[in-house]
């Protein structure tokens, strides 16, 4: 079997799962954002009664954070009422940072856990070798209502990035190439495992953005097998790894598929607008203008993306033709830039600075953009519309492209720089 | 519900789940303010164009991963609640695939669909016990008959009333 095979076969009470079958899981962490508040609707409609997972479920408010629209702060108010009445203590409010991320700084994640979360970049949450997956209002009702949800087991496809990284390229130029090669059907209902030499040099930071960018390819969830990083990086926040429980796949275990990259000539990458797949190496789109260049979100929004960014405009100026939003996407990325430097660095060369949360990643607030328009930014989707006006578009970058971008007020390629 | 028909509405590859539901309508919570908006993203015109159909429903046919990227439910509610009867493509973005089971709305899954051979306004029958659907009873394709439980699901119109009907989910 494969260690996500284990999880869920443990998690449904089964000593063996195959891929296609369906399978009652126990829900470890069920996490509601504030988007949704169709869950407390679907909850109620279930009938009254108690959540048989009030320690399991989480709400965070990030999308809305703070409230932009009288609507938005009607919604935060109903789900602190419910999150009172219904006796669930863990409510991260405004300011505390992404779902995604605040799951894993509160120690709610780690190998072994199965977690949903209203919200489709749960897939993010594997890179600790968790089985997370996305889904709606509904499910998540339903899992507060019973502890456990159904889910059928997905075929793995297994993705071995290997070779030698080259300098001034991150993670996520890794996942773009990747996307553009594969396409975003891809891994529809199935998993994708990312595993190789590439992978096991990366930071837990550039882990997270391989597997929150795989659901760009509809995979259901992602993998990534712990090391020592992960549980360094797990009792680096202060996480009881004793709580988590590894799995291994098994050596006789079948793929559903297996694709190499080797990333040792790979250039930066840049998603062009309108979709995710169709990306090209940065020297193809350089010397675009660009009017905003946004860092943030739970793709790229964490104290790596920041130091990327602070670094490189140390002494800077972000260009007068351009604006530079930057939203850590947690309260404690946040005290952790203070602390280094970085928000100081970024202040002086003209960044602007929001609230930790999702900010104009899905065109709510705090930056969304204009007809005519065009971003540069470290998110995970350039679907027309997403951060403001139909008629923007967006660029999808890493963190270092989009810091020369904002000097030169164009899409410039950190290459030539380096 | 052993046959549908409706009148096709045809788009293309990975429409997402921001063209179907912009996310700037994401507070809203009422169901009917929420159809309002259905296809905003892609087609603002698709709620006035399906507000002039008479006597029948609207289907959306589409190509490949419909309704892949955010996992808003709102997605679905705006599409069911304008009252699309079905949804015919290629393929599935997976959480749309899960929220439709969960709300009524029927999905069929029809990999050999030939999307230009398709006419935006053909008549569509779907024969969901036969496994085969018409457009103005011509043009056909089949496509794997879904299970009883499905079915069962679709019928009871969603995951809530199945539940509060049968006690619990089953496959
Ligand atoms: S940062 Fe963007 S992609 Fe991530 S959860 Fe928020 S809205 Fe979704």
């Amino acid at each position: 079997m494969h260690a996500i095979e284990k999880i869920l076969a443990v998690a449904a009470g089964k000593s063996e799962v195959k891929a296609g079958e369906v399978v009652f899981a126990r829900i470890d962490v069920a996490e509601v954002n504030d988007l949704y508040l169709q869950v407390i609707k679907s909850f109620y409609e279930l009938g009254d009664g108690e959540i048989v997972i009030p320690e399991k479920t989480v709400f965070v408010f990030d999308h809305y954070s703070p409230a932009p629209t009288i609507r938005s702060a009607e919604n935060h108010k109903k789900m602190r009422e419910f999150c009172r009445e219904k006796g669930i203590k863990n409510l991260f409010d405004i300011g505390e940072g992404i779902c995604h991320q605040v799951l894993v700084e509160g120690g709610f994640v780690g190998p072994g856990k199965v977690v949903i979360e209203t919200d489709s970049h749960a897939t993010t949450l594997g890179a600790l070798g968790a089985f997370a997956t996305g889904v709606g209002s509904t499910d998540l009702a339903i899992a507060l209502k019973t502890g456990r949800l159904w889910f059928k087991v997905p075929e793995v496809i297994k993705i071995e990035i290997k070779g030698k990284l080259p300098v001034g390229v991150m993670a996520k130029d890794i996942i773009l190439h990747i996307l553009g090669r594969l396409k975003q059907d891809f891994a529809i209902y199935k998993a994708i495992e990312f595993n190789g030499g590439v992978v096991r040099a990366l930071s837990m930071d550039e882990r997270f953005v391989l597997c929150n960018m795989a659901v760009e390819m509809g995979a259901k969830t992602a993998y990534i097998q712990p090391d020592s990083s992960t549980y360094n990086y797990l009792m680096g926040l202060g996480c009881d790894i004793s709580v988590f429980s590894e799995y291994q796949t098994d050596s006789d275990y079948i793929y559903s598929a297996k694709y190499e990259f080797d990333v040792s000539d790979l250039t930066p990458q840049v998603a062009l607008p309108g979709s995710v797949d169709n990306v090209v190496s940065v020297s193809d789109c350089e010397g675009i203008k660009v009017d905003q260049i946004f860092v943030g979100t739970c793709t790229g929004g964490r104290l790596n993306d920041i130091r990327v960014l602070a670094e490189v405009l140390d002494g800077e100026k972000v260009s007068e033709c351009t604006r530079l939003i930057v939203i850590p996407a947690s309260k404690r990325i946040f005290m952790e830039a203070l602390k280094k430097g970085y928000v100081e660095k970024l202040l002086k060369a003209g960044a602007v600075f929001s609230t930790p949360g999702c900010g104009p990643c899905l065109g709510a607030h705090e930056g969304v953009l204009a007809s005519g328009e065009r971003c540069i930014s470290t998110s995970s989707r350039n679907f027309p519309g997403r951060m403001g006006s139909p008629d923007a578009q967006i660029y999808l970058s890493s963190p270092l492209v989009a810091a020369y971008s904002a000097i030169y007020g164009r899409i410039t390629n950190p290459l030539h720089f380096i | 519900m052993d046959v549908i028909e409706g009148i096709a509405f045809v788009f293309g590859d990975n429409v997402d789940t921001d063209q179907i539901y912009p996310g700037r309508y994401l507070d809203l919570s009422d169901h009917r303010e929420i159809a309002l908006h259905a296809m905003e993203g892609i087609d603002p015109d698709f709620v006035k164009k399906v507000s002039q159909l008479v006597e029948i429903g609207p289907v959306v046919v589409a190509g490949r991963n419909f309704g892949c990227g955010s996992s808003r439910e709102h997605a679905v509610i705006a599409l069911k609640e304008i009252g699309v009867r079905a949804i015919v493509a290629k393929s599935f973005g997976r959480i749309f695939y899960r929220n439709a089971l969960n709300q009524g709305l029927l999905l069929l899954d029809v990999p050999e669909l030939k999307l230009n051979e398709i006419r935006g306004g053909a008549k569509v029958s779907i024969f969901l016990r036969e496994g085969s659907l018409f457009f103005d009873g011509i043009l056909s394709f089949r496509f794997k008959v879904p299970s009883e439980s499905f079915l069962r699901l679709i019928e009871e119109g969603g995951v809530i009333s199945y539940i509060k009907k049968y006690g619990k989910l089953e496959f």
